[in-house]
């Protein structure tokens, strides 16, 4: 078994995504403490310019070039990193628990035999195991989990799990021209959709105050709006809220919405799950109402109340109305 | 057009205060409540207007112990046909990949045009079942669908990206798919669907033991306190007092 990690770069539109550079910057570390070294492997049509970001990322940059894997396709994506995985076994191939690796990493680790832990925060070797720390139960308890090593295996990375930081390297250029012995006719990518904007830009906001499961109803919406107007604030929401249709999707903040950076964040009824973290974690200050003391949200907030948002919220436009 | 429809029993942890059992290794469920994961309850849903649509039987599968039988019943009470139950001696140890396996035993003598799972449950958070059973039934998958439009033979999915983003694909059947949040509005059951279900078939299907794991769960345990909120306490009025002091401060008023 090498001791070569193996780094599946994730790009779209001829950028590579944040979380690669978050990947890298845990691979070599993890690498470092192993003896090993790391190997950014990335799959595309053209890749040149993308190939110069990460030279000093990895100890190794593999380009996997084929016109078919322009954008991605968990299909065209598997055979290829099939092919290299089988050539090199590498002890360990890193994903980001990304969209795309939803799509890919758990039909690459069947078809190759290799167990797959999906969501980590953070990994460790002990002996010949990989031991992963996970989030599970909503972030509320942590679970350790791992598998042995002797044929490889694959794990996929939460975002945000480690801030990126230069990895002074100097990779070597490997480019493999990839063929593909069959196309995948029953899955064809189309296109890229954008969701409908809307009339409020939260990104672009200086308050926000955001809302989720917690405001039950969505009568009670209105009084939320209210409470944001009179402070020149914005309404944002949690992913249940888009779910139930009573916010539009340009409101929704975290990884699958909206990354906000306001001066203050005002969470009501908001448990904060990674997802939403991922979007609002970078306000100036955060402000989380929640009746569960155990609420992830606490743990990213600056300040917290432990009570029904129906109480504090009434009392906080008193106290306003007041000055 | 068959589908099959893979539901999970989870516990709703949300606002509930948990607790590990003393070997570390499970959630102490006494006190919790248990429903169908959200993610699979827009599964199910989509394959209920599928079937509306286009005709056919909503076939529900679940790995679980006796009690999943009440969301199994829901299912059916919402219009699915039949149910298989799973039911191995070692349910709480298996990973996703001996999950997948269980299921795709099971599904070899059925024919489908679909298989819908939810693209990601709220206990373990995985996200791994739908496609890997893709993958051991050699057919096609997308996940985390947000948009489906159906026809007879293939359908065009949005799949969800990061920050708001989608892709779009055309996909022919048969196919696995797994249904992101949001895809539809889950119906409720109707009283005359509730009565019908009790005489519905749930076929119970007893493993034994089943060794086909490939990764194990060493403990579970609370996360550390790492940066936490300083907690405002008080009444309501004195909590808001200081909130609109924290404003002010931050010339945010």
């Amino acid at each position: 078994m090498s001791k070569e990690i193996f780094v599946i770069i994730e790009h779209r539109r001829g950028t590579i995504r944040d979380v690669s550079y978050e990947l890298l910057t845990k691979a070599n570390d993890f690498a470092n403490n192993i003896g090993g070294s790391t190997a950014a492997v990335i799959l595309g049509n053209e890749l040149d310019e993308m190939v110069q970001h990460l030279k000093s990322s990895a100890h190794k940059i593999i380009a996997l070039k084929n016109e078919k894997l322009g954008d991605f396709h968990s299909e065209y994506y598997q055979e290829a990193l099939k092919s290299i995985i089988e050539e090199r076994s590498p002890l360990l191939v890193m994903l980001g628990h990304t969209s795309a690796s939803y799509d890919l990493a758990p039909a690459l680790a069947v078809a190759m035999g290799l167990p797959l832990i999906s969501g980590c925060s953070d990994l460790r070797l002990e002996g010949n195991k990989v031991i992963t720390l996970n989030q599970v139960y909503g972030g509320k308890i942590n679970a350790e989990y791992s598998f042995e090593t002797e044929k490889g295996g694959i794990i996929t990375l939460l975002p945000g799990s480690v801030p990126a930081k230069p990895g002074g390297l100097s990779a070597e250029v490997e480019e493999v021209n990839v063929s593909f012995e069959r196309e995948f006719e029953d899955k064809v990518f189309i296109q890229f959709v954008e969701s409908a904007a809307g009339e409020i830009d939260i990104t672009q906001a200086e308050k926000i105050i955001a809302i989720g499961r917690g405001i039950k109803e969505e009568d009670n919406i209105a009084m939320i709006e209210e409470f944001a107007q009179s402070i020149g604030a914005v309404v944002a929401c949690s992913r249940p809220i888009v779910d139930a249709g009573w916010l539009p999707k340009d409101r929704q903040v975290g990884s699958s919405g909206k990354t906000v950076k306001p001066k203050v964040y005002i969470a009501l009824g908001i448990s904060g799950d990674f997802q939403h973290l991922m979007g609002m974690r970078n306000a100036d200050t955060i402000i989380a109402v929640n009746k569960d003391p155990n609420a992830p949200i606490f743990g990213a907030a600056d300040y917290g109340i432990v009570d029904d948002l129906f109480k504090v919220v009434p009392a906080i436009k008193d106290k306003l109305a007041q000055l | 057009m068959n589908s099959v429809v893979c539901i999970k029993r989870v516990p709703e942890t949300a606002e509930a205060t948990l607790k590990i059992d003393p070997a570390n290794r499970k959630l102490e469920v006494d006190n919790l409540v248990f429903g169908i994961n959200e993610a699979d309850n827009y599964a199910l849903e989509q394959a209920l207007l599928l079937e509306e649509e286009f005709g056919g039987e909503v076939i529900v599968v679940s790995v679980g112990p006796p009690e999943t039988d009440e969301i199994i019943r829901m299912a059916l009470a919402k219009g699915a046909g039949r149910a298989i139950r799973i039911s191995p001696e070692n349910l709480s140890e298996l990973d996703p990949y001996s999950i997948a396996k269980l299921i795709a035993h099971e599904l070899e003598d059925e024919e489908y045009d679909l298989i819908f799972t939810g693209c990601q449950a709220s206990d373990d958070g995985f996200s791994q079942v739908g496609v890997a059973l893709a993958e051991l039934l050699g057919i096609q998958h997308l996940s985390m669908a947000v948009k489906m439009e159906t026809e007879e033979e293939s359908a065009t999915v949005n799949r969800e990206l990061e920050g708001g983003l989608m892709a779009q694909y055309k996909l022919n059947f048969p196919a696995v798919i797994t249904i992101q949040t949001g895809l539809n509005e889950p119906r409720y059951a109707s009283i005359l669907g509730i009565k019908r279900a009790g005489s519905k078939e749930i076929r119970v299907v007893e493993p034994g033991s089943w060794n086909e794991k490939m990764v194990e769960l060493n403990k579970l345990s609370f996360p550390p306190p790492g940066k936490m909120a300083e907690i405002f306490q008080g009444s309501p009025a004195e909590t808001a007092e200081k909130v609109c002091e924290v404003l002010k401060t931050k010339g945010l008023l």
